[in-house]
């Protein structure tokens, strides 16, 4: 499945990012959650510089390739281009895709580990946050043990951004380089919380990076008919010719991941009607992917509460059916339950921590989905976090190394 | 709409844009559809003697999103037989006899073989002769070209001798590969010449190709200077007609004028400088002969905006503001002055203002020009991709008054002391 956008050419890289201003106190910048240095690595590009662009970005943002495909730049770096207002945001989004890639067609080791500190820290999940914060402490000199109850690492990247818009092999090649920087994977184990009471005895700090649980029940007749959302999603990534896709499909929920099962749906083919309980402006999903939803030929439908689900479609509260020969939920996600089992202090489904990912257990960090302690569901933050808690780890660490010596 | 069509020293052409003596040029068939796109009239690419042509032959200066901001070339003279040049001349002038077509030459530098070729052209019945003492490479080594060029006596010999044989109007095409232009102006117009034009190509090394270490272009490993031309060096062109223009010796010469002209715009700018008829190639070589109408219809328009029935009623109009600096008022003044509601926040204009003038701007947010400190210089406004900088007049702090007005007054104040005096006595604080 092609992504959504085509790569850009050297030539067309060179020209979009001739057009950036390189302003004074850059917007962009500002509005970037891991602060890369954007009209330094678009102005290398310009220089015809790509490695050199790529080494801009990876240095603030160790998942730039993802985050180059997957940020709601739209929300972020885009939305603040001062050349918006009136005219096209310079496309940092697709420049920083140009420039990853170009560092990663090289096969290279991208990062480079620190002077060993003696250290070792375990990470579980190895999702944009766990990798992030695992990159932070490989590259301080700690030793990172990465486990992932999944077969695969990489998280929602490997299982959960539908592939038009990042394909596995993306996922996984950035996972790649957090190994070859030095860290050690333990994929397929669940860490449940006797083995993380473990982890927290033996290693020096763990970082908690745990994501969200499974997408909510519906609770209501034939709920059972509805699939899980994120399961298909992972489906239509990692066996992309044997998804099983009838017509008509109806999905329900108002998020970004309801809009990615339709999109999915339709790139398939089928006729696909998003039921949302709440009105147009209401919308949890970003609005460009609603555009690009709409665009698409995808059907909404809004102020729609489902009221039971047959073999016929689902049947509103207020007595009419929307046909559905398949009919995916993406009602959102539960907390995870370790939190709880571990005696972590939440907010919500949320595991609470401070500024700095620090929960309340002591040697014990979290973040990404499991804190979303930046309001914001996106790669790009919990890369923020991951980084975060890593340097705060560091910085803990050191203390105690002083303090024995 | 105004009338396009001139008179270049007898040649008439209906509207002034003439191909240079170049590629675009090179052939009967070529300037058969030039002329039938609309161009004015043409100037045969250089005749003269045998020779070879190495491949491999143009460099270009490009900028993302723009190719050819500038050409180098390192092609010789016509690299057809004389023979079959001349026959397409006839045969091109025969079919097109409303349009202006001249004929550039050079040949070794003898009387005979002037005298020669000369005999030549007139007998193909073209408008008029080009001589081409600009080439700055290959030829040049053969004693032709720039080799006359920069020698402001050859200019006048050669120049001489083909006047004397021809009846047509003689034209000397100038290298700017000279300290002071105005030198062998002078001297083909004291030759005879019966018009100029300029510039001929800059010499130029487009660069390097960092991946194999070799000049760009590279033939076969190796390289040398070429001639630059386009876009990039119209400001060149620019000044160099102009100082050929002032000249009491042009006053009643027609001149050509070339160098970058792609746009109407820079059409209009050379004749306000003093060019009556336009030679145009890079943008034809970039773009193609189509060009044509917008150079025509952006002029006439331009042209029926500004009021001006013709081409003649604006020509060299903006030579006289030309003064050297010492005769510029020291007591007029501007100050920038950022329009908020345009403004898009980049602050380009506090960066160049800091780190390149004279920290002048405050950012209060949006960014605001201390009038008072702003020297004037403008760096602002040049950065401005909005161009929502103004330099504004402000109210003189002294009555008008040139560097030679105040040297002839006072000459001391060509030393510091005398200098702070002056200034503090007329409000002028530099920090």
């Amino acid at each position: 499945m092609p992504e959504i956008h085509p790569p850009l050419s050297a030539f067309l890289a060179r020209s979009e990012a001739s057009r950036c201003l390189y302003c004074h106190d850059p917007p962009c910048l500002a509005a970037c959650p891991t602060a890369i240095n954007i009209p330094e690595f678009i102005h290398r590009i310009a220089d015809s510089n790509p490695l050199g662009a790529a080494e801009v970005i990876l240095s603030a943002n160790p998942l730039g390739a993802s985050c180059a495909r997957v940020c709601p730049v739209e929300e972020l770096c885009e939305g603040a281009c001062v050349l918006g207002a009136q005219y096209r945001p310079i496309a940092i989004g697709q420049l920083q895709r140009y420039a990853t890639d170009s560092a990663y067609a090289t096969g290279r080791p991208l990062f480079q580990p620190g002077p060993a500190s003696g250290k070792r820290v375990a990470v579980v999940g190895a999702g944009p946050a766990g990798l992030a914060c695992a990159t932070g402490l490989l590259q301080a000199g700690h030793a990172v043990t990465i486990y992932e109850q999944n077969p695969l690492a990489g998280g929602l990247s490997s299982y959960g951004i539908i592939p038009q818009r990042e394909p596995l092999e993306v996922a996984l090649a950035e996972v790649a380089q957090v190994v070859a920087l030095g860290a050690e994977l333990k994929t397929g184990v669940k860490v449940d919380s006797q083995l993380c009471q473990d982890l927290i005895q033996s290693y020096d700090a763990v970082f908690l990076a745990l994501g969200l649980g499974q997408v909510n029940d519906l609770e209501l007749p034939g709920a059972e008919l509805a699939q899980d959302g994120l399961e298909w999603i992972a489906s239509a990534k990692l066996a992309p010719n044997n998804l099983r896709v009838l017509n008509p499909v109806v999905v329900i929920g108002g998020g970004n991941t309801a809009l990615d099962c339709a999109t999915v749906a339709r790139a398939y083919g089928a006729e696909v009607t998003v039921l949302v309980r709440r009105s147009a402006a209401e919308l949890r999903a970003y609005p460009h992917e609603v555009a690009q939803a709409h665009a698409l030929g995808i059907q909404f439908r809004f102020l729609a509460v489902p009221a039971r689900i047959t073999a016929e479609g689902v049947w509103l509260q207020d007595g009419t059916l929307v046909p559905a020969a398949q009919v995916i939920r993406a009602t959102g996600q539960s907390g995870s339950d370790l939190a709880g089992q571990l005696g972590l202090a939440q907010k919500g489904k949320y595991i609470s921590v401070d500024a700095e990912g620090k929960t309340n257990l002591e040697r014990v960090w979290a973040g990404g989905d499991c804190t979303r302690s930046r309001g914001m569901a996106a790669t790009v933050t919990a890369v923020r976090d991951g980084l975060n808690s890593a340097a705060s780890i560091d910085h803990y660490l050191q203390g105690e190394r002083a303090w024995r010596t | 709409m105004a009338d396009l069509s001139i008179n270049f020293a007898g040649i008439s052409s209906p509207n002034p844009f003439w191909l240079a003596s170049a590629p675009p040029s090179n052939s009967a068939y070529q300037v058969h559809k030039a002329f039938e796109a609309g161009w004015g009239g043409a100037v045969w690419k250089t005749v003269g003697p045998a020779l070879l042509n190495v491949t491999n032959r143009y460099g270009g200066l490009h900028f993302p999103g723009t190719r050819l901001a500038a050409i180098n070339n390192l092609e010789l003279i016509s690299d057809r037989p004389l023979a079959v040049n001349l026959k397409e001349i006839r045969e091109v002038k025969a079919a097109w006899p409303d349009r202006a077509l001249l004929v550039s030459a050079m040949v070794e530098p003898t009387l005979a073989a002037w005298r020669e070729i000369t005999l030549m052209i007139e007998d193909t019945g073209a408008d008029g002769i080009e001589l081409n003492f600009g080439c700055p490479h290959g030829m040049s080594e053969r004693k032709m070209g720039s080799a006359i060029g920069q020698v402001p006596e050859y200019c006048a010999e050669i120049t001489g001798w083909v006047s004397s044989v021809s009846h047509l109007p003689v034209i000397a095409k100038l290298t700017p590969n000279v300290t002071d232009i105005t030198y062998p102006a002078r001297a083909a117009l004291a030759g005879g010449a019966s018009g100029l034009s300029l510039i001929n190509t800059v010499n130029s090394i487009m660069g390097v190709d960092l991946e194999n270490l070799q000049l760009k272009p590279a033939i076969g490993g190796q390289g040398g200077h070429g001639g630059m031309a386009g876009p990039a060096v119209k400001p060149m062109a620019l000044h160099l007609l102009s100082e050929v223009a002032r000249l009491p010796e042009t006053s009643s010469v027609p001149i050509s004028g070339m160098g970058g002209i792609s746009s109407w715009q820079d059409a209009a700018e050379f004749i306000l400088l003093g060019a009556t008829s336009l030679q145009v190639c890079t943008a034809v070589m970039h773009y193609g002969f189509r060009i044509i109408e917008g150079l025509t219809d952006g002029l006439a328009r331009w042209l029926d905006a500004q009021g001006f029935p013709d081409l003649a009623s604006c020509r060299g109009q903006v030579l006289s503001q030309i003064v050297p600096f010492k005769q510029l008022d020291l007591s007029y003044r501007v100050a920038a002055s950022v329009d908020h509601s345009r403004c898009i926040k980049c602050n380009l204009c506090y960066t160049a203002c800091e780190d390149g003038a004279h920290q002048c701007i405050d950012l209060t947010p949006l960014p605001l020009v201390r009038q008072d400190d702003c020297v004037g210089c403008g760096l602002c406004a040049q950065v401005c991709p909005e161009e929502c900088i103004e330099m504004v007049e402000l109210p003189a702090k002294f009555p008008a008054t040139t560097w030679q007005e105040l040297t002839q007054a006072n000459p001391k104040i060509e030393e510091w002391e005398t200098m702070a005096k002056f200034r503090a006595e007329n409000g002028i604080d530099i920090h």
